[in-house]
């Protein structure tokens, strides 16, 4: 089992760091780790290869690289610190015991040696600051960016919406791709089991990308490790942060703030690619874009409305909602044969709409078309046990809206 | 772990003589410091295996990838009672039974100075235990927020959040009740001659961990009754919607959280600082610098707790300060590992169950202590923050900084409460299994947060499923040694080899004048106090 997970490691992210000319920071990273496994534990150090990582992964942007060096040489000082300070431990332990017979000195004080221990660890901590102010100061600058890209948190997913730039209007959502499945140990776990989503976020390589991230329910944290790149998103508030990629890939992270319920699946996937495929992938959303906005009085069969509802449901329903309809009470109430999903359709359609205050039903409203809206409200009120029989169209949805 | 003969004290029968209840009237009425010390100390020891347990089920779910044992809600749930159980149940409350125990008895006084006070504080925490346990059957479960109950996800959560709440009020009336007790007695019941820089340390980081207490906890009393007014009362401080903001939230926790890392660790320190001189054959060295250095890292703590906040989008100005202020928290604690490390040396040292446990902690203290050094910077705290990185570095400060302290003190004093030695060979077992066992669950979780695992996820990617294989080998290892905890002491309340009145011949103070076990009423009088039991 070991060697199985073993293998999947680090992933292509290792992969792309044995071919490339990072080789320093590589045996850097292996150096240190080692040493500390080495020196404080002893365990591990045969097994201190590639297949186990120990360190930070690595950085494919200018300030994630400057993060890593200044974490490598925080690693040395402080195994320095800890080596001159038990070295003295361990030759007292053995060296001034009673068994060898040693007689206990009676000194308790020394002034000197007393400020020296004071005032040396106090300069190299002035001698740390500087490189992590500097450090800190880049990663904070999010001036003059070539495009500005806004994240929005939701439980549990992304929304990414492109604010400046070629892409300026394209905007979706970003959901988990892991099948169910494979979460309940019911299939065979794939190579980027939880870290892999429907449609991760597209930026050209080389450009200065500022982040906005804000959130619609909780606080939720967009991170990228590659990038160094770790903002919560807020409720309420816009926070910013940027990065530069150097190398065209696909970059994970994720959520590191605690969201609730699913939490640890809703990864961040960022794809950087060359500035030829991110305009021929800008044109082609835009396309999409053009095309599911389609003719909003068009008048949807009740088989068609349900067959895009019961794909909606699934990917922002059935986290809480459940596949089968029946929920997780009392939090999570169920819709099959529940009073808002077979009584009223207006009282229906507004709670989706416009959520619950103080729980964790949101707003779709903001999230989704008049389109999804209408097919999920319908998919709701046809599937299970709710046989209504009735199907919404978006124009319902678009007229409710304004009320 | 109580001294029940109080036949032995020749007199003092008079005091005793009226009706003294016998049975339970006796825990639940008593107004004896030995007593509540006692109560204080199995009530821990029993939240402690609670918590304990909790964190297994965590690491039986973490075990291999994938969701198998508890659904994600129930895991939220599991690490926030984890944590609030541990820290306001298990770890708090420990140190407040070895200060009812001792500072009486290290100063010289008969007994706490609000003696009936001291019962109530202690009986406030059963309920408090209680509303946070209990809350796990109430419809929504438990608070599923962790132990930092954030908003607007602690708004989402059922009643078992209101539990919470109130379980922290009444733990904050029980803290602050206990801390102006011990601060009334250190201050007024000296005997004559101990001056404040005579007094033992263990006193002194009582002194300043209570005024610690008496600073934070009404601040975190405000916050949850913020949260509870924002959940019932339509008030928006924390909702956005209404003029509030979230992080607002996270400021006034971590006005409190912050100072609350030293009120944990402040009397381990104390317990360590009696500890290693003892088994030094030597004093403890530079006794002033370590007077200076606690109430220093005291009054710190109050100004460094937007570390805990450095992605939250606080200003750059902002985090360049509380970076360099953290940093500066790391002078007053090297120069305390330095005095330890001192006043071993050149001494005549033996490695008693006590002395393990202290040097166990002086390791791995250290380490997490320069862990800590690491996410101070807050360019690298970025990549590390709600990693496994900030998991391990806090479980080496409490876990090994707290807990083995706390091991080192029930060892140390088990013979001056009971009477009688402890078996020694169980006692070495336990510290060294529980040496070995607490770096193999913790130790990897390092490598684990570098690679970027996330903290509080009941699931996790494949790359990190060696690290915590190892980890809950490591955790059920640990888990399962404390019981050896409980085998020593119950062998040691029954019986066992005598012990005298100093059963270490290095200890110093005036607790090792009295005869053991300790009388019920010591003290009436206050003892004569010369340079031979002096700490400074």
């Amino acid at each position: 089992m070991l060697c199985h997970a073993a293998r999947h490691l680090a992933g292509e992210r290792e992969k792309m760091a044995r071919n490339s000319n990072n080789r320093d920071a590589n045996s850097l990273r292996h150096g240190s780790a080692g040493l500390l496994i080495a020196g404080l534990l002893g365990l591990f150090s045969s097994a201190a290869n590639a297949d186990w990582a120990l360190n930070l992964q690595e950085p494919v942007t200018a300030v994630a690289r400057r993060v890593y060096a200044l974490h490598s040489l925080l690693l040395w000082v402080i195994v320095a610190i800890f080596v001159g300070v038990f070295a003295v431990v361990t030759y007292s332990l053995f060296q001034h015991r009673k068994s060898k017979g040693h007689k206990a000195a009676d000194f308790h004080d020394n002034t000197a040696v007393e400020l020296i221990w004071t005032i040396v660890p106090a300069l190299i901590l002035v001698a740390i600051a500087f490189p992590a102010t500097s450090a800190l100061v880049d990663m904070r600058d999010t001036s003059e960016p070539d495009l500005t890209v806004k994240v929005t948190g939701y439980q549990w997913k992304w929304g990414y919406e492109y604010v400046t730039g070629d892409a300026a209007g394209i905007k979706y959502l970003s959901v988990l791709s892991t099948p169910r499945d494979q979460i309940e140990n019911k299939a065979p776990k794939g190579e980027h089991y939880l870290l892999e989503v429907d449609r991760p976020l597209v930026v050209p390589v080389g450009k200065k990308v500022r982040i906005l991230t804000t959130s619609n329910d909780v606080i939720h944290n967009w991170s990228v490790p590659a990038f160094a790149v770790k903002t919560d998103a807020v409720p309420g508030f816009l926070r910013d942060t940027w990065f530069r990629a150097e190398k065209e890939g696909t970059y994970r992270g994720q959520c590191s703030e605690l969201c609730g319920k699913d939490h640890g699946f809703m990864p961040v996937v960022v794809e950087v690619v060359s500035e030829a495929k991110y305009a021929a992938w800008v044109a082609e959303q835009k396309q999409q874009m053009a095309a599911v906005a389609g003719d909003p009085n068009k008048v949807w069969t009740l088989d068609e409305m349900v067959a895009l509802g019961e794909k909606v449901y699934t990917a922002n329903c059935a986290a809480c909602h459940q596949a089968s309809g029946e929920g997780l009470p009392p939090a999570f109430p169920a819709l099959n044969g529940s009073k808002i999903a077979t009584g009223p359709k207006d009282a229906h359609l507004a709670i989706v709409l416009k959520g619950k205050a103080g729980t964790a039903m949101a707003a779709f409203g903001e999230q989704l078309s008049d389109t999804d809206i209408a097919a999920v409200v319908s998919y709701e009120r046809n599937a299970w046990n709710n046989k209504l029989g009735e199907v919404i169209q978006p124009a319902e949805v678009k007229a409710l809206r304004g009320k | 772990m109580h001294a029940t003969s109080h036949t032995g004290y020749a007199g003092h029968h008079d005091h005793d003589s009226h009706a003294h209840p016998t049975g339970w009237k006796r825990w639940v009425t008593t107004t004896n410091h030995k007593d509540i010390g006692s109560m204080y100390l199995w009530f821990s020891f029993v939240m402690f295996l609670v918590g304990g347990a909790m964190s297994l089920i965590i690491r039986a779910e973490l075990f291999t990838p994938g969701l198998q044992y508890v659904s994600p809600e129930f895991y939220n749930q599991m690490l926030t009672l984890h944590a609030l159980i541990m820290v306001f149940g298990a770890i708090m409350p420990a140190f407040v039974g070895f200060a009812n125990w001792m500072i009486p008895m290290m100063i010289g006084a008969s007994d706490m100075a609000f003696a009936r006070m001291n019962n109530w504080s202690f009986w406030l925490l059963p309920p408090a235990a209680i509303l946070l346990t209990a809350s796990i059957f109430v419809p929504g479960g438990a608070a599923g927020t962790g132990w930092t109950l954030y908003p607007p996800l602690s708004i989402q959560m059922g009643m078992g959040m209101d539990m919470a709440i109130f379980a922290v009020h009444i733990l904050g009336m029980s803290s602050i009740m206990g801390s102006i007790n011990i601060i009334t007695t250190i201050l007024n019941m000296r005997t004559p001659g101990m001056t404040l820089m005579k007094m033992p340390l263990f006193c002194w980081t009582w002194l300043v961990t209570a005024f610690l207490l008496i600073a934070s906890m009404p601040i975190l009393a405000g916050a949850v009754t913020m949260l509870l007014t924002d959940r019932h009362f339509g008030t928006s401080f924390f909702a956005a919607a209404g003029g509030g903001d979230p992080v607002l939230f996270q400021h006034i926790f971590w006005f409190f959280g912050h100072p609350e890392v030293y009120i944990i660790a402040l009397p381990a320190f104390g317990v360590v600082s009696h500890v290693i001189p003892a088994f030094s054959r030597k004093p403890l060295f530079g006794y002033v610098s370590m007077v200076y250095a606690i109430a220093a890292i005291g009054l710190i703590s109050f100004f460094v707790w937007a570390h805990h906040m450095y992605v939250t989008g606080i200003p750059l100005t902002g985090q360049l300060y509380f970076m360099y202020a953290t940093m500066l928290i790391a002078v007053p604690t090297g120069v305390k590992v330095f005095n330890w490390v001192t006043t071993m040396w050149r001494g005549s040292l033996t490695f008693e169950t006590p002395m393990l446990f202290a040097l166990g902690f002086l390791v791995l203290f250290t380490i997490g202590g320069l862990t800590g050094l690491v996410l101070a910077m807050t360019a690298v705290d970025i990549q590390l923050q709600d990693t496994y990185y900030v998991v391990a570095h806090f479980h080496y400060v409490m876990v090994a900084g707290a807990l083995f302290s706390a091991y080192a003190g029930l060892y140390f004093w088990l013979p001056k409460w009971t009477g009688h030695m402890y078996n020694e060979s169980i006692g070495k077992l336990h510290f060294w299994l529980s040496m070995i066992f607490f770096n193999i669950a913790f130790f990897p979780q390092h490598f684990l947060g570098l690679a970027g695992m996330p903290r509080r996820i009941p699931d996790y990617a494949q790359q990190f499923a060696d690290f915590n294989v190892i980890s809950g080998i490591g955790a059920f290892g640990f888990g399962f040694s404390q019981l050896l905890v409980l085998v020593v002491v119950f062998q040691t309340v029954r019986g066992g080899a005598r012990a005298g009145s100093r059963p270490w011949d290095g200890a110093h103070g005036l607790e090792w004048t009295l005869p053991s076990p300790a009388p019920y009423h010591t003290f009436e009088d206050p003892p004569p106090f010369n340079q031979a039991e002096a700490h400074g």
